[in-house]
């Protein structure tokens, strides 16, 4: 039984949505960032069904890019995070708001 | 022929001199700035005597003499008629004339100045004015066309205003200078348009070229039949009626007393108001092409030279009287000039420069005996204090009234003979300069009387008068030596001979005049019979000047107390004299006030703060209040970015959707 593209795309685009809710509406940096990479690997799904679905390896060498580039920044925000917490005591976003008019 | 082909050097001199003393004369000492601006002025005049000893071993065939220097403005070069012009210099009679007396006087002046401003601050920008002025007032008379006369014509407006505000310090002086300005570029701006006319009907802005045309192309406008030729002309001349002080333009030159008296004696006398003069003459061929023109220069000229001296009587500033005389006497040399007579009018501007320069000078020194008092009627019996300014001026007072054997006698007496049996003789025209001449030797002579004679009326022992030094003398005798002499090479015309003067300038006037050739006056009248009238006619204004100098005579020495008497009598016409015809307060309430509510009520109020300051400040508030606005959206919070992210996100991709869908439909 082949599973056909669309149904790739559809969980693709639930995760991606999921993921924007999730970011929007969470108040805890670690959520947010979870979110974060919960709409990457969304995004990476669809990367995926497009390549087996055309047939062709462009798709894949993104994903290792989305990867790659994924894992660098939870090297950086992860740090961003714990100064963060050092600093405000607090891992609440809706206090992280210097950088205004 | 080395100064022929380097004329430049004439120019370089003086404004070398003034570079000089303007950039390092603060640091210098008063013999160094004094060495650089008389001697760059010396030595300007000893290269216009070595120009005008080659000039005099040229060939007739290459005079004029004309040197282009270098190219200094170019447009339109692909058209059929080119803008180009030329730094060129012309050497002709009238530029000999005119060089002569300009870098003589200008070198006398200087001279005498070293002495009169000995005690003054800003010793260097004094002479450092002084001598750009000559090298602007050489450019105008040894320009070869219209554009670099322009230059010297402005340049000199310059120096004239910065020298009538010398003491700026002092308000008088400086809104002196900006009268002087303001009213001479009201002439100069149409003085330029008639350039512009002039190249438009021409194509070109050099005197050869132009003067060409006019004669070889072009029909003369007639009195019925005013064409281009008289527009050129009358603009021309409305930049002439300011810089030379005529009516109506002449009420700066009062005022312009207000500068240190070596400055009225050089630019306000000898040289600078004389451009007008000059500017006519050498546009000769133009003129005499446009016989409205003509009459308007002959009519603006004789009346203003009645005019000012009706002024003139009743003035009791020694230099105001000078100043308003200066105009009267300009008026004659446009008279001259607007009958025909080219070479008296540039005759008068010769001999008037020896006697009026001459006048100022002595005045100076007897303010600077004085000093600083300029009211004549704090003065009196100074005759024997200061000797050498009394004769000087003596000199100079028998030479301007007219007086048979000095200067002036002859010159004037020349434009009058002009003015009545010329080409284009008026006798209205003639009765008013004859009475302008009457009218002149009585308030010349009253000057005298008043400054050397009778009982002095001020207090000795307070005034220390003095006789002038040595410096500020000399250059009083020279002028009075020429203010005698000066109009002698006329003399032999009296006795039915030749007028040498009118034969030197003859070929610059009668090169390209219209068909009936300017016919010599001095020939007419070479008959016995013919002498007879010319001495009768000569007469008349000789009579007058007499009767205007015993009219001074019994006013001012005889009967001390008349004028005052007189005055009463006629008290109305006095106080119309004396407050000049109320011109400047009419001028005032005319042009100055209204102008001054417009620009105030109008330009100031509504125009610059509501319109302008509008606009400005306008387009700030709206950037201010969009921005006040929409800055709301950078709240600084993370998730209200993202929202605003899935927002565009989202409103772009139906965008798109939508328009595929319009597509694929």
């Amino acid at each position: 039984m082949i599973i056909p593209t669309s149904y790739y795309l559809v969980l693709s685009g639930v995760l991606f949505g999921l993921g924007v809710v999730a970011f929007i509406f969470k108040r805890n940096v670690i959520a947010v960032f979870m979110s974060i990479e919960l709409m990457l690997n969304a995004v990476n799904l669809a990367f995926v069904a497009f390549a087996r679905a055309h047939q062709q390896l462009d798709g894949l060498v993104f994903v290792f890019f989305v990867i790659v580039v994924a894992a660098a920044e939870a090297a950086v925000g992860l740090a961003i995070v714990i100064m963060l917490a050092q600093n405000r005591e607090s891992l609440n976003v809706e206090r992280v708001n210097l950088l205004k008019f | 022929m080395m100064m022929l082909n380097h004329m430049w050097i004439v120019l370089l001199l003086p404004i070398l001199g003034a570079a000089i003393n303007g950039l390092f004369g603060k640091k210098f000492p008063k013999a160094a700035v004094n060495s650089v601006a008389v001697g760059s002025v010396a030595l300007a005049f000893a290269a216009v005597c070595e120009l005008v000893r080659e000039f005099w071993l040229l060939p007739a065939g290459s005079v004029p003499w004309v040197q282009s220097y270098y190219t200094w403005m170019v447009a339109g070069e692909t058209t059929s008629h080119p803008f180009r012009i030329n730094f060129a210099l012309q050497l002709d009679q009238l530029s000999v004339i005119m060089l002569l007396t300009v870098s003589f006087v200008g070198l006398l002046i200087h001279i005498y100045s070293i002495g009169y401003m000995e005690h003054e601050g800003g010793y260097y920008r004094f002479f450092s004015y002084m001598n750009l002025f000559m090298f602007f007032m050489l450019t105008l008379v040894l320009g070869a066309n219209l554009a670099v006369l322009f230059v010297g014509w402005e340049g000199v407006g310059l120096c004239s205003y910065l020298l009538i505000g010398f003491w700026f310090r002092k308000k008088s002086a400086a809104d002196a200078g900006k009268k002087a300005f303001i009213t001479t570029r009201l002439g100069d701006l149409f003085f330029m348009i008639g350039i512009l006319l002039a190249f438009w009907t021409f194509g070109s802005l050099t005197y050869g070229d132009m003067f060409g045309y006019a004669a070889e192309k072009m029909q003369p406008d007639t009195l019925a039949h005013p064409g281009v030729l008289t527009w050129i002309a009358v603009l021309l001349f409305i930049g002439a009626i300011g810089k030379s002080a005529q009516l109506p333009l002449y009420v700066w030159l009062p005022d312009a007393m207000e500068g240190p008296t070596p400055v009225s004696a050089l630019i306000h006398a000898a040289t600078m108001v004389t451009a007008g003069v000059y500017m006519v003459a050498r546009m000769n061929p133009i003129y005499s092409r446009a016989p409205i023109a003509m009459y308007l220069v002959a009519v603006v000229g004789g009346v203003t030279a009645f005019y000012a001296a009706t002024i003139a009587l009743t003035q009791t500033d020694i230099k105001k009287v000078l100043a308003y005389s200066t105009i009267s006497q300009l008026g004659y040399m446009f008279l001259g000039c607007g009958v025909g007579a080219y070479a008296a009018g540039i005759f008068h501007l010769m001999t008037h420069a020896f006697f009026k320069g001459l006048l100022f000078l002595t005045a100076g020194s007897v303010i600077h005996a004085m000093s600083g008092e300029q009211d004549m009627t704090k003065m009196g019996g100074l005759r024997k204090k200061i000797p050498i300014t009394y004769w000087t001026m003596l000199i100079a007072t028998l030479a301007i009234a007219g007086i048979p054997g000095f200067a002036g006698f002859f010159s004037k007496d020349e434009i009058l003979e002009a003015v009545k049996s010329g080409p284009h003789a008026s006798l209205w025209l003639w009765a008013v300069g004859v009475a302008a001449a009457g009218l002149t030797s009585f308030y010349m002579f009253r000057l005298l009387f008043l400054t050397f004679f009778g009982k002095p009326r001020f207090d000795e022992h307070h005034a220390h008068v003095h006789e002038s030094p040595l410096k500020m003398t000399i250059p009083l005798m020279i002028l009075a030596f020429l203010s005698i002499f000066g109009g002698w090479v006329a003399a032999p015309k009296l006795a039915g001979g030749i007028d040498y003067f009118d034969r030197f300038l003859r070929p610059v006037f009668t090169r390209y005049a219209p068909a009936p050739a300017v016919p010599e006056v001095a020939s007419a009248s070479g008959l016995s019979p013919g002498m007879q009238l010319l001495f009768a006619v000569m007469g008349i204004p000789v009579i007058l000047a007499v009767i205007g100098l015993l009219l001074a005579w019994w006013f001012y020495i005889k009967n001390p107390d008349a004028p005052r008497k007189l005055a009463r009598k006629l008290h109305g016409v006095y106080v119309l004299l004396l407050n000049k015809y109320f011109v400047d307060e009419i001028y005032g309430a005319l042009i100055v006030r209204p102008l001054l509510w417009l620009s105030t009520n109008v330009l100031w109020h509504v125009v610059d703060s509501g319109v302008i300051d509008g606009a400005v400040n306008g387009t700030a508030a709206v950037a201010r209040e969009s921005g006040g606005v929409t800055r709301e959206m950078q709240s600084g919070n993370a998730r209200s970015y993202a929202s605003w992210v899935v927002a565009g996100a989202v409103g772009f991709t139906m965008l798109l959707l939508a328009f595929i869908g319009l597509a694929v439909r």
